[in-house]
């Protein structure tokens, strides 16, 4: 019998299925989290059904079933088995006070999917769900009853929606614009001051363009405001289930929905139309609601300024490092410390770039080249360029170790080669060995985008913010604003998440902003991986 | 040493007097002293380590590339000190082609291996490379099997065609010296037949100086031979008198395959 066993264990057939175990282990765990995400995630963007229900006391509850659960035993002693509750998202924040509510499942009377109800989304107070009782404009109604409320208040809807857009257009690109250049002449008349030329007939004329903008500036803010009352000029009486009335400007209205009457197709339709809004749309309500475009926007761009910065330096390292130091005690302990700094925690990046990179590299360009601007800080503040900075500082090791990976990996044959047809050790490197290496240089930028893709840490300390009120990226020359604050998903996730007023709302913002996360992680590594592979392909034989 | 030749005497192309040769502490040469005539074939024999690759390795200072190398005596090409201070190693080397063991096209097409050379000296006209790379691969006789595909890669080629690409990549560069180093020895014989039959056709044109393992080859190929054991020169002469009638019994022991 021991023999048996001996002969089993030494056969290697329990090792095999440890090694499997160990990685259907691991595929597990990471399709459960993929899973998870995708879930919560993708159904976010589904019109759900909408339910009324009738409660035993008589009152009634219309939301979105969330789910169902059994009460715990402790609660309910009386009931052995346990009892169920249901969980509804009932929306009308400005009513309830909550979103939610729970109803025990023995206090339903009956449950009902009407086809009138709708579902509004609005611009505050999160989602109303209810019926139409009349539209109004001013004094005058328009529409009375819910169908022809309903049938009155979607070209409304449209219009108001079109007003936004125009407002936002005026808001952001033209008063921008013009705000854009008053603080231009503002700073352009400071530096003149410190200069001493308080006198010059240049600040003169800077005050007279000054005061054109301002009136300029004047005329579009009353067009603005005669905007805005336009919004209001429409307003709709909706009432809750209960027959609670809520008064709303139509403005206020982004959409309506009638889930329960759309069919298959439709939703499908605005599913992918809510997916898209996500993407290109800008936060509101505290991040909870709207899209996530500047956070996808600033993670993606803090990235490539981050790629831009760590390839070449790292490359340098790496072939200084492999090909002209002596090999020797000094250049081991170089190697163990870089690698070692692979290991060290973020947030100490974090903390390295805000001392270095802000207040002192920072502070030290804003004396110099922004005294004008002073004390408000130009780049002794956070910003996307310090944040991608101190990134590449992270990631540098990683691109070290795998440049000098692909550097010895080059076969001597190659080297020797080169220098046998009277290349100098330079033109080696440039014309037969850095190409060789590429691969390798591309695997340690593969492996660097995917750190700093999810590292929050230290952007919290140089750069990342809330809500940032201008993209890093805009037509104002010179069209790469360095020195902004930019909004980050990874930082998005935990602000939506853990900081905002109404957690459980934006919860499916989580998972969204998480999903698009891991998103926009594959497709930057891919389109590294693309790189790579077209590298090898024009590196290698294709005969062979 | 028997090195009263006739042939070694005539048109010395490069000299070796009295060289020493370290690999840090280590001496890979001892007091070697030989003469390589031009527009001939000199073959190097001798067992593994016996300091024949190194010695070859001298004649285009490739030996610079290790660390603690070190020569003491003097090598010359055309009369003229290759270690001395004022010599380009850049500009040696283009005079000093070489083929190695190692078949070592680089993962370039066909064209770009064999202009490498050409260009780093600053040959940028394309015509002018289009002229080159005929020229060197007809040199090499590998012309009419890859004219229709020069813009493929050189790693698509065969062992052999790789061999005679590497060979063609040193022609373009017009060297004086052709150095090779046991290029046949990663082939199989139809490969070996060829480059050996380019050999008689190359040294029209310049000195040829092989190390070789294969007894064979030598005696089929080389004018002149040196037979080298533990970094010493043990004998030096015409080939037909090392194969037929070497003075030293060493290297009738080594030809007649009883030892090494």
């Amino acid at each position: 019998m021991p023999d048996r066993v001996k002969k089993f264990l030494n056969s290697g057939t329990l090792f095999v299925w440890f090694c499997g175990t160990a990685v259907a282990v691991s595929l597990l765990m990471v399709s459960g989290v993929l899973l998870l995400i995708m879930i919560n995630g993708l159904g976010f963007f589904w019109p759900h059904a909408l339910v009324e229900m009738t409660l035993k006391d008589g009152t009634h509850v219309l939301g979105e079933l969330k789910g169902e659960e059994v009460i715990p035993y402790s609660q309910t002693p009386e009931l052995p088995e346990g009892k169920t509750r249901v969980r509804l998202k009932v929306g009308n924040r400005d009513l309830y006070g909550l979103d939610f509510r729970w109803v025990d499942t023995d206090q339903i009377a009956s449950a009902d999917s009407p086809k009138d109800v709708a579902a509004f989304e609005r611009r505050e107070w999160g989602n109303f769900y209810g019926r139409i009782r009349e539209v109004s404009r001013g004094e005058d109604v328009v529409a009375s009853g819910n169908e022809e409320g309903w049938k009155a208040l979607q070209p409304l809807i449209e219009q108001a929606n079109d007003l936004h857009d125009e407002i936002e257009h005026l808001q952001r690109d033209v008063i921008g614009d013009i705000n854009f250049e008053i603080e231009g002449t503002r700073l352009r008349i400071r530096e003149l001051e410190l200069r001493g030329e308080r006198e010059s007939p240049e600040v003169a004329e800077l005050q007279t363009v000054t005061q054109q903008l301002e009136t300029q500036y004047q005329a579009h803010v009353a067009t603005l405001r005669a905007l805005s009352r336009q919004l209001d000029e429409y307003a709709v009486v909706l009432v809750e289930t209960n027959g609670r009335e809520k008064n709303l400007a139509v403005g206020q209205i982004v959409k309506a929905l009638r889930p329960n009457d759309m069919g298959l197709f439709e939703k499908i339709l605005r599913y992918f139309m809510n997916f898209w809004s996500v993407l290109s749309e800008e936060p509101r309500e505290a991040n909870t609601e709207g899209g996530i475009f500047p956070a996808i926007f600033g993670t993606v761009m803090m990235v490539l300024i981050m790629s831009v910065a760590v390839v070449p330096f790292g490359v340098l390292a790496a072939f200084y490092l492999r090909e002209y130091a002596r090999q020797g005690v000094i250049v081991r302990v170089i190697r163990i410390a870089v690698n070692n700094l692979a290991g060290v925690p973020s947030i100490v990046f974090g903390v390295f770039g805000l001392g270095f990179f802000v207040y002192a590299v920072g502070g030290t360009l804003d004396t110099l080249f922004y005294p004008e601007a002073l004390p408000t800080p130009t780049f002794g503040t956070g910003g996307i360029l310090w944040a991608s900075f101190t990134l590449a500082l992270l990631t540098v090791p990683v691109v070290i170790v795998s440049t000098e990976e692909g550097l010895s990996a080059v076969p001597r044959e190659y080297r020797e080669g080169s220098l046998a047809l009277g290349a100098t050790k330079f033109e080696s490197m440039l014309r037969v060995i850095l190409p060789c290496a590429l691969p390798g240089i591309l695997t340690g930028l593969i492996l660097a985008v995917a750190r700093a893709t999810g590292e929050v840490a230290p952007l919290m300390l140089t750069g990342v913010v809330k809500l940032a009120p201008a993209l890093p990226l805009d037509h104002h020359f010179p069209f790469l604003h360095f020195e902004r604050k930019f909004m980050h998903l990874g930082f998005h996730i935990f602000d939506v998440g853990f900081q905002s007023p109404n957690v459980e709302a934006a919860k499916p913002m989580v998972y969204v902003t998480t999903l698009i996360l891991v998103m926009v992680v594959i497709v930057l590594n891919l389109s590294a991986v693309a790189l790579r592979n077209h590298m090898r392909k024009k590196f290698k034989a294709s005969a062979v | 040493m028997a090195s009263t030749q006739r042939s070694q005497d005539i048109n010395p192309k490069i000299t070796v007097e009295n060289t020493d040769f370290f690999y840090g502490e280590k001496q890979a040469l001892f007091k070697v002293a030989l003469t390589v005539p031009t527009h001939q074939v000199t073959a190097f024999i001798g067992p593994s380590g016996c300091g024949k690759s190194t010695l070859l390795r001298c004649f285009n200072r490739l030996n610079d590339l290790v660390e603690g190398a070190r020569v003491i005596g003097r090598i010359s090409l055309d009369g003229k000190d290759i270690y001395d201070p004022s010599v380009d190693v850049t500009d040696l080397r283009t005079r000093v082609g070489m083929v190695f063991q190692k078949v070592n096209p680089f993962p370039k097409s066909i064209y770009q291996n064999v202009v490498y050379g050409p260009q780093l000296q600053g040959v940028r006209r394309r015509s002018v490379l289009d002229g080159i790379v005929e020229k060197s691969l007809q040199g090499a006789g590998l012309w009419e099997e890859v004219k229709d595909r020069l813009h493929h890669s050189a790693l698509g080629l065969s062992g052999g065609q790789q061999q005679r690409l590497c060979i063609a990549r040193a022609l373009a560069v017009n060297p004086e010296v052709l150095l090779m180093d046991e290029p046949c020895s990663a082939l199989d014989p139809i490969s070996t037949a060829k480059i050996e039959e380019l050999l008689h056709s190359l040294k029209e044109q310049l000195t040829v100086v092989i190390v070789t393992h294969n007894m064979q080859q030598a005696a089929r190929i080389s004018d002149l031979t040196g037979f080298f054991l533990m970094g010493e020169l043990i004998e030096y002469a015409d080939t037909k008198t090392i194969f037929s009638n070497p003075s030293d019994s060493r290297t009738e022991d080594y030809v007649t395959g009883r030892f090494g």
